[in-house]
């Protein structure tokens, strides 16, 4: 107690700064400021104001085109309409199973594939050459976006939703072995050293130590991909990879705008339902 | 039974850890192994089931070299020693009775464990054993929703269902209060003379240790200081091995005082342990 009275009341103290060296600090904060200053100059100086004062109310046409969202139903009165305007709600059921397949399919191979690479991307678990090998089928699977896939698939495979289903279940893999090797490298270590203690078998080892450890996380992050995959589905459709995208992708082609607007509809629902599910599944699951 | 000859571990840092330990067990004895922090305890009893590679000197077990093993003897030899973890080790998200059986898959095949279809032979130990530390109605409890002392006592009946001739025991009180701490070490210490069991358990409780164990064996800085008898610790063999400090009150003043010998006060104690 002593020795705390004797520190003289009213000595100041702050945080340390995270950058320690005073010369290295303000340099950063000015140097950043005067490159933000700059860089959003060397853009806003080649903006047209007076065309972007222009495309406003066009925008606002555009976005007019979508409503009311159904096929042709502005001019469904008419007459004659009602015909075509079944066979777009057929076209987007059909482009829509597609989509919903080639979901389910791409996310259900992809898991089947990412255990394995992510097991083996998992530095706690996998000897060297394993592991870089592993994480080299990450790097090159999440280094490449979607569309760029699914370009490259459409022209080995042609169109069709074997190109779509291809593109996703690679892409699958980059983010599920990522994310499951990080799972596994971040597990309590004491728990998979007791069950090695027992003499248990490698396969064993990962199916009691290791298993239990990251299903939960494993369960939650295939969830979210099938989400991602569905809405990816309607991207590289655009492309030429089947699905939604594709239905999608001819409405714009044919200035069917309230079309589309039913299509973007039914995605952003799907969605959303996704989403709520896979959370009340997230929560059963802790 | 289990002999240690200068068995060394130096860490690729070049910490060494274990400076060329002799030890042996015979069968059925149990010993403490007490030291301070960083002693080298942990690493000794990993050292002799070869979680942790020693990198010289040899540890036989009833005559075999657990040291220039393979892969498949290192997993049989790891049948015959069970192990107690200072946090438990369970596998939290896994049932009791999962935790326990686990302790069986050094002798099941992978398909079998994999849909739990254990031997019934292995199912009926596994709820006498959890019958016996008092836990037969949790079998279908997740690990996670029990207690430390509950925890600890699956920890037992998994390393006990191994069927081992050793139990090595790293620190099996430190995550609990000193009541429960007295309950497992005598469960341990109970049941190891139940069964013939030798252990070693590692503890840096020193009055505990004195309590319920024979032998004392106090390591410092990766050697054997002391060897000998639990009431032969003196404050000068506690200098030898924690340093310097006043040790009168650590050591038991009154050999025959032991808590709780008449079977009535063992028997609340443990039901109690189970709340």
């Amino acid at each position: 107690m002593a020795e705390v009275s004797v520190r003289a009341p009213g000595r100041r103290w702050s945080k340390p700064p995270f950058i320690k060296s005073p010369g290295l600090r303000w340099g950063l904060y000015i140097g950043a400021t005067i490159y933000f200053v700059l860089a959003s100059y060397s853009i806003l100086v080649d903006v047209d104001w007076q065309r972007v004062y222009e495309g406003l109310p066009r925008g606002a046409k555009f976005l007019g085109g979508f409503f009311p969202p159904f096929p042709f139903a502005n001019i469904i009165e008419t007459g004659g309409f009602e015909e075509l305007a079944a066979q777009r709600l057929i076209d987007i059921g059909d482009g829509l199973i597609e989509s919903l397949t080639m979901t389910v399919t791409s996310t259900a191979i992809g898991i089947l594939i990412s255990v394995p690479i992510g097991l083996g991307a998992a530095r706690n678990i996998a000897p060297a050459p394993v592991y870089l090998f592993c994480r080299g089928i990450i790097a090159v699977s999440r280094s490449f976006q979607e569309v760029i896939i699914a370009i490259f698939c459409v022209a080995m495979f042609g169109f069709g939703p074997f190109a779509g289903m291809v593109t996703l279940s690679f892409a699958t893999i980059g983010f599920l072995s990522k994310l499951l090797a990080e799972d596994i490298e971040s597990m309590d270590p004491g728990q998979a050293e007791a069950i090695r203690a027992t003499g248990s078998r490698w396969p064993q080892w990962i199916n009691y130590g290791v298993q239990p450890q990251v299903m939960p996380r494993l369960i939650g992050l295939s969830l979210y991909r099938l989400d991602i995959n569905f809405r990816e589905s309607s991207v590289v459709g655009i492309v030429g990879a089947g699905g939604i995208g594709s239905t999608l992708l001819t409405a714009f082609d044919r200035y069917e705008y309230s079309t589309a607007a039913t299509i973007l509809l039914i995605i952003i629902g799907i969605v959303f339902f996704a989403e709520y599910s896979a959370g009340k599944i997230r929560a059963r699951l802790q | 039974m289990l002999r240690l000859e200068g068995l060394t571990k130096r860490y690729p840092t070049g910490d060494e850890a274990l400076k060329g330990v002799d030890l042996e067990v015979p069968k059925g004895q149990v010993l403490a192994l007490i030291g301070p922090s960083g002693a080298g305890k942990s690493t000794l009893i990993r050292c002799i089931n070869r979680l942790v590679e020693p990198t010289g000197g040899r540890a036989t077990l009833d005559g075999m070299n657990i040291t220039a093993l393979g892969v498949g003897g290192l997993r049989q030899a790891r049948r015959r020693m069970g192990m107690i973890f200072q946090e438990y080790a369970l596998v939290e998200r896994l049932t009791v009775m999962e935790n326990v059986l686990s302790g069986r898959l050094g002798y099941v095949g992978f398909w079998r464990s994999w849909f739990r279809k254990f031997p019934q032979s292995d199912v009926d130990e596994a709820f006498r054993l959890l019958d016996r530390v008092g836990l037969a109605e949790m079998c279908d409890k997740r690990a996670d929703e029990l207690s430390g002392g509950q925890r600890q006592r699956v920890g037992i009946a998994r390393a006990l269902i191994q069927d081992p001739a050793l139990l090595l025991v790293d620190e099996p009180t430190a995550s609990l209060d000193p009541k429960t701490s007295r309950q497992i070490m005598r469960l341990i210490c109970e049941l190891c003379e139940e069964r013939g069991l030798a252990a070693i358990i590692n503890i840096h409780d020193v009055l505990l240790a004195q309590m319920f164990v024979p032998r004392i064996v106090g390591l410092r800085l990766g050697e054997v200081v002391y060897d000998g008898p639990s009431d032969g610790l003196s404050p000068d063999v506690l200098t030898e091995i924690y340093g310097e400090e006043d040790w009168e009150a650590t050591i038991k003043k009154d050999p025959d005082g032991d808590d709780g010998v008449d079977g009535v006060e063992i028997d609340r104690e443990r039901l109690e342990g189970l709340i």
